[in-house]
């Protein structure tokens, strides 16, 4: 099992979202976060004075799936996430060592 | 000539002082309260609501009798009907009722004290902010008014200041220049704001409702009024789109604040001129008020370093500055009998500025006095970790929003 995080446009989150039920992966759990990337932020003005917003408002969706779909959610992700502009976000995977339904009791890849 | 009561009139000036009260509260609330940072949304929108409502006490007690009771060597009014004792309800005022003359220039003062907020939000002690607003607004803004408008030695004189470009913008913005000097800046001192588009409703309603104060402060619904209300509009339109122009040019986009930065310094600046210009005049006006009031926020800020949190001093100060001396270039004798430079009377120039200096250095020190003894008293700003915190919890045990 694997988990995906993925950091995405705030504005991209329900073609993303879509995109992963098209494909067959409905549970997620999402969260709004700041953060940012190498370009450190964005330039805004307020009455002549620019400042440097350094942390970006930001979506992230976190989902745990069974391995053999991996290849399949990543590109799905990255499909509907990209705009091909700085700031498309990242996803990150790691690995998930149990997964337990709480109302059943059901583990392993069964709770997935 | 006899004072006899008009219902039109009456109804007019009681709609304008309903309107002057929304540029308040809602208006300067929303204004002020998007400006600022989201964990001082409260505080700030707080500093308003407290301010009107002490001044709308303190005029009926004892403001509007020394502002515009009978003239006292030129300096103050006459008290003569403290807590309104005196005036009765049939009593009339040239042509609306005596009462109603009362409640319109409240909210008049309840709006400039609310104004001066803007400079020290993020900073200033909740006791601190009350203290002054009842010290200011009795030191300040009753001589000035009752010098401008209640018979004293600048109305004598001759000063021309239609609806407020001293009494309101003028003592307003020098005040919160001298306020913030001894306040100091705050400890980050950036304007970021939380939520433009509260800004962009205040300043709607400001707008809004500055067409009951300029066009009310003809007292009479009549071809007065409608001018005052039709140049204030015009001012505006001219000074938001001079104020887009420049952020494009300088800055490469037009600004959604900087609109309505312009549109604010536009009405500012046509408010002494309201009831003397015409069109042409108000356009150059409004071009003049957001060269000048961009200027002072660019240029002369960073370079003076004071830190006026929402340019109120910016804004209210330069452009009203700059409208008062408008109106002894504009003034034209086919709208009010008042006459200046260009038709024919470059004195009534030289009237205006004795009248624009004499608000600024009794505004600035006297200010600069009353913050100095409070801040050696009760003490002006907050505690360092409430100002970090945010005022919203630490001094008033709440937040602006629970998301």
């Amino acid at each position: 099992m694997k988990r995906v995080i993925a950091i995405i446009r705030q504005e991209k989150l329900e073609d993303v979202k879509s995109a992963l039920v098209s494909a067959g992966c409905e549970g997620m759990t999402v969260n709004e976060v700041k953060g940012r990337g190498k370009q450190l932020g964005i330039k805004e003005s307020y009455r002549g004075s620019n400042y440097c917003i350094d942390l970006i408002p930001k979506t992230r969706i976190e989902l745990v799936i069974k391995k053999e779909d991996l290849e399949e959610v990543l590109k799905t992700i990255q499909e509907s996430a990209r705009t091909g502009e700085i700031g498309d976000g990242k996803i990150f995977v790691s690995p998930v060592e149990e997964v337990v339904r709480i109302r059943t009791g059901e583990n392993g890849r069964e709770a997935v | 000539m006899v004072d006899i009561l008009n219902t039109g009139d009456t109804a007019w000036i009681l709609i304008s002082t309903v309107l002057v009260l929304l540029m308040s509260i809602p208006g300067i609330a929303f204004f002020y309260g998007g400006l600022a940072k989201k964990k001082n949304v409260l505080n700030t929108m707080f500093l308003t609501l407290i301010a009107f409502a002490i001044v709308s006490i303190i005029w009926v007690i004892y403001g509007y009798q020394f502002a515009f009771g009978a003239d006292i060597n030129g300096l103050i009014g006459y008290p003569a009907n403290l807590l309104m004792s005196g005036i009765g309800i049939n009593d009339v005022n040239g042509s609306i009722p005596s009462i109603l003359f009362v409640a319109f220039q409240l909210t008049f003062a309840g709006l400039t004290a609310a104004l001066i907020s803007g400079a020290v939000i993020g900073r200033m002690k909740f006791s601190a902010w009350i203290a002054f607003i009842v010290v200011w607004i009795s030191a300040v803004y009753i001589p000035i008014a009752h010098w401008v408008w209640g018979g004293g030695w600048l109305m004598q004189m001759g000063a021309l200041d239609f609806a407020g470009g001293t009494v309101v913008h003028i003592s307003s913005g020098i005040s919160a220049l001298a306020l913030v000097l001894i306040l100091k800046s705050r400890k980050s001192k950036t304007l970021l704001p939380h939520n433009l588009g509260y800004s962009v409703l205040g300043a709607a309603f400001l707008w809004f409702g500055w067409m009951g104060f300029n066009g009310g402060s003809a007292l009479t619904a009549g071809g007065l009024a409608a001018s005052a209300l039709l140049v204030s509009n015009i001012a505006a339109a001219v000074a938001l789109v001079t104020w887009v122009c420049i952020d494009t040019i300088k800055e490469g986009k037009p600004t959604v604040l900087g609109a309505i930065s312009g549109a604010i310094a536009g009405l500012v600046a046509i408010t002494p001129a309201a009831g003397f210009v015409d069109v042409s005049g108000a356009i150059v006006i409004g071009i003049g008020a957001s060269i000048a009031s961009y200027f002072a926020i660019t240029y002369l800020k960073p370079r003076l370093g004071y830190d006026d949190a929402l340019d109120v001093f910016g804004i209210h100060g330069m452009s009203g500055i700059w409208g008062a001396i408008a109106t002894g270039i504009f003034a034209a004798p086919f709208i009010n009998e008042a006459a200046g430079l260009l038709y024919g009377n470059p004195g009534q120039i030289s009237i205006q500025i004795i009248a624009v200096i004499a608000t600024i250095a009794y505004a600035f020190v006297v200010t600069i006095i009353i913050a100095k003894i409070i801040d050696l008293t009760i003490g002006l700003r907050v505690k360092e970790k409430d100002e970090v915190e945010g005022l919203d919890t630490n001094l008033h045990e709440e937040s602006g929003y629970m998301l």
